[in-house]
């Protein structure tokens, strides 16, 4: 095996890179590789399409298991999960044809950099930001969208006011972390302290945003119904059921698609209020990004296909084919997405950009973080139980790291 | 009594017969250890199969119990720390454990006899002498049973939708307030427990149909010519024959309803508010979302002796209801 060269190689039938990719992306991925084999004609890939729903369990499944893809397509918050399962190699950006750091948004970039080293490159972003139906806003009495919290506040009252008790302000998925957790990263919040051990949802910060969000709900100016619920937000976007929406750039082509074409131009995107005076307002810098397995034997070639996935005119193809944003911002430049307005909004939101701590448990935290806001929102819980009780389970969560950490201190 | 003396006698007279046999000829089996009797090689292939696949893992499962076994452990097992019982010490700590046992418990006590006495009726109906097309009703009460949970979910989601869902629309028709019954704490178990009920009774109805025909007819033109009516056949004739399939159905029904998860897990993923987080539902997301396994095996433990428990409980008292005079 170890005189194997890389010419003997293509030749074997096992020189095949395998990727792993979710859903829409996994479906369409393929189209764009023939322009890669027309390069490097010595690369073969085959791509498994998985559903977003399995993937997170798919790929731990395959690593326990021996079985891992090449190359592989997961969500940025994974990448902590899986870089202390030793599950991914470190990008050398000086061995990549053609990658320039500096070109992608640095808080995107941010995510897929843990301890030092960078682990995956962002192939997509997901960032979240305001919907909205800029008639409603108009009935109101606002041409704009709101630049402050107070502003926001207000016009949701105007809204709310204006619509009536069969109409609400906003829709907040109550079964997402990511609405409360945007809210406190714009209040400046460190949602963990002391080098990720403790939680810290009791601080100032975190408490002034979890405040501010279940007061939404308290005022009636959200539903406070689960996802279940709104069976269809786009039904009930179209029929004025609620009027802005915090949600991500996957809902662009959805609600092009499904909503009734005469709303076409009532409904457009703006980047999140913030509750200071800088704009836009922090958001998430969520995504999927591309990495490559560290027990792989393509190296060489799985590299290749992620630097050539990560090429802009990749991405403003992979742009048109599915609607992915890139997270390259001279992909930014092209034609496709400056036609497009309400991907604006989202260009303007990626340069303020924020990321979930880096640690393997933060899924978990995630997870109480919507739990615990959910109960302060239907009123189970008092805003200080549930932020008392959110940290208490998080220093159970967080057990295991404070040992290790503990334990690689002492040698 | 002659002739059982008589009888008796025989008997006895053929076991010493048998005996002396042995005595004399002695077979070349009983001499060899009784691990190499014919009996246990015919029995090899499946005691193997069961140690392999059921007994192996059951006992690593409890192992794994007594450990941290997390994502940390599979990627080094170096932090493997075996912890003896705090994973059953945290159980009993965790809030979460007992709202899902509550949940598990409100299904089961409010589930299982609801779902009994559905199939019980439903049985019952298909049984009497007068109904026609009797193929056909079983036939539709069965299909729930082996429809795809995911297609009834997304049918029911429909169903239970608080604006345009069907049974709201009756309740308003009715004069009632509408009810958010996914999407409320206290209406989503029992909108869980009766789109359950629905589709589990067709099962039970036809092991309690099969019971119903094996109690023979004469017993209640017996009845009947004694003056019996309706319900006093049913209380002394159909339940105390009907009782051995009954217990049957109670038990599997019982466990079965232990065991709630695929209906939260498809139409509430365990919410609102954990509403509808069962046992099951609580081991999936710690072993399979979130990798514990070590603690995720600590709640099937947990289960298993709650399941146990309820069994023997059940079997005590159907005991003490044989007994005559109990």
């Amino acid at each position: 095996m170890l005189s194997t060269t890389g010419g003997c190689e293509r030749h074997k039938p096992d020189a095949t890179v395998e990727m792993w990719a979710m859903g829409r992306e996994g479906e369409v991925v393929e189209r764009l590789l023939p322009e890669l084999y027309r390069r490097h004609p010595e690369i073969q890939v085959r791509v498994q399409q998985i559903p977003w729903s399995a993937a997170h369990e798919k790929l731990l499944t395959a690593f326990v298991g021996d079985s891992m893809p090449d190359v592989f397509q997961l969500g940025n918050t994974w990448l902590p999960e899986l870089v202390a399962l030793g599950a991914v190699g470190a990008i050398e950006p000086q061995v990549m044809d053609g990658l320039d750091l500096d070109d992608y948004f640095p808080g995107i970039l941010d995510t897929n950099r843990i301890d030092g080293s960078l682990w995956a490159l962002p192939w997509y972003v997901d960032t979240r930001l305001l919907f909205y139906r800029s008639d409603l806003l108009a009935e109101a009495g606002y041409t704009n969208p709101p630049r402050s919290w107070d502003a926001w506040m207000e016009m949701m009252h105007a809204i709310k006011q204006h619509g009536g008790s069969d109409h609400y302000a906003a829709f907040l998925p109550l079964r997402e972390w990511q609405t409360p957790v945007i809210l406190a990263l714009q209040r400046g919040a460190e949602l963990l302290r002391e080098h990720d051990q403790h939680g810290n949802f009791e601080g100032e910060p975190f408490r002034a945003a979890f405040n501010f969000y279940v007061e939404l709900f308290r005022r009636g100016l959200a539903p406070a119904s689960g996802d279940s619920q709104v069976a269809n937000v786009y039904s009930d976007f179209a029929a004025g059921y609620f009027t802005f929406y915090v949600t991500g750039p996957w809902n662009l082509g959805e609600l092009q698609a499904r909503l009734p074409a005469g709303l076409n131009d009532r409904w457009t995107t703006a980047p999140m209020p913030s509750p200071n005076d800088t704009y836009p307002g922090i958001s998430l810098a969520g995504g999927s990004s591309l990495a490559v397995f560290r027990g792989t034997r393509h190296e060489a070639s799985a590299r290749q296909l992620i630097a050539f996935l990560s090429e802009p005119a990749q991405q403003v193809e992979f742009y048109r084919l599915t609607g992915d944003l890139p997270a390259r911002r001279t992909a930014w430049e092209s034609d496709a997405l400056r036609q497009n307005t309400r991907a604006q909004a989202f260009r303007e939101q990626l340069q303020a950009l924020r990321s979930t701590p880096k640690i393997p448990e933060w899924e978990r935290i995630a997870d109480k973080i919507m739990l615990y806001a959910e109960r302060a929102v239907r009123g189970d819980l008092t805003v200080d139980a549930a932020l008392a009780a959110l940290d208490a389970d998080v220093e159970v969560i967080l057990e295991k790291r404070r040992w290790l950490l503990r334990r690689r201190d002492e040698g | 009594m002659q002739r059982d003396q008589t009888g008796d006698r025989s008997r006895e007279s053929g076991v010493e017969g048998s005996n002396a046999a042995d005595a004399h000829l002695p077979s070349p089996v009983s001499r060899l250890p009784s691990s190499l009797r014919p009996g246990f090689w015919f029995a090899l292939p499946a005691l193997a199969v069961i140690a392999a696949f059921f007994v192996v893992p059951v006992a690593a499962a409890l192992l794994l119990s007594f450990t941290d076994f997390d994502i940390y452990a599979i990627a080094d097992v170096r932090t493997l720390r075996l912890t003896w019982g705090a994973n059953y010490v945290r159980l009993i700590h965790d809030p979460r454990f007992w709202t899902a046992l509550k949940n598990t418990a409100y299904f089961v006590v409010v589930g299982g006899p609801l779902s009994v006495a559905t199939s019980l009726a439903a049985a019952m109906l298909l049984n009497t002498r007068m109904l026609r097309f009797k193929g056909f009703f079983r036939t539709v009460f069965f299909l729930p049973v082996v429809t795809t949970l995911v297609a009834v979910a997304v049918v029911w989601r429909y169903l239970y939708h608080p604006r345009f869902g069907l049974l709201n629309y009756g309740l308003a028709w009715l004069g009632f307030q509408p009810v958010d019954w996914l999407g409320d704490p206290r209406w989503a178990m029992p909108a869980i427990i009766l789109m359950a009920v629905w589709k589990n009774f067709g099962f039970n109805m036809i092991i309690l149909i099969a019971g119903l025909q094996s109690i023979p007819e004469r017993y209640y033109e017996a009845a009947r010519l004694d003056g019996a009516g309706g319900a006093r056949q049913f209380r002394y004739i159909t339940l105390p024959l009907l009782a051995p399939t009954f217990f049957f159905v109670t038990i599997m029904t019982m466990i079965g309803y232990f065991q709630l998860f695929a209906e939260p897990y498809v139409m509430t993923q365990g919410g609102p508010a954990d509403a509808t987080l069962s046992l099951v539902l609580l081991m999936y997301e710690e072993g399979f979302r979130w990798w514990n396994l070590g603690f995720a095996t600590a709640v099937a433990f947990a289960l298993f002796a709650i399941i146990l428990t309820a069994t023997l409980l059940q079997f005590g008292v159907s005991r003490l209801r044989a007994q005559p005079g109990g």
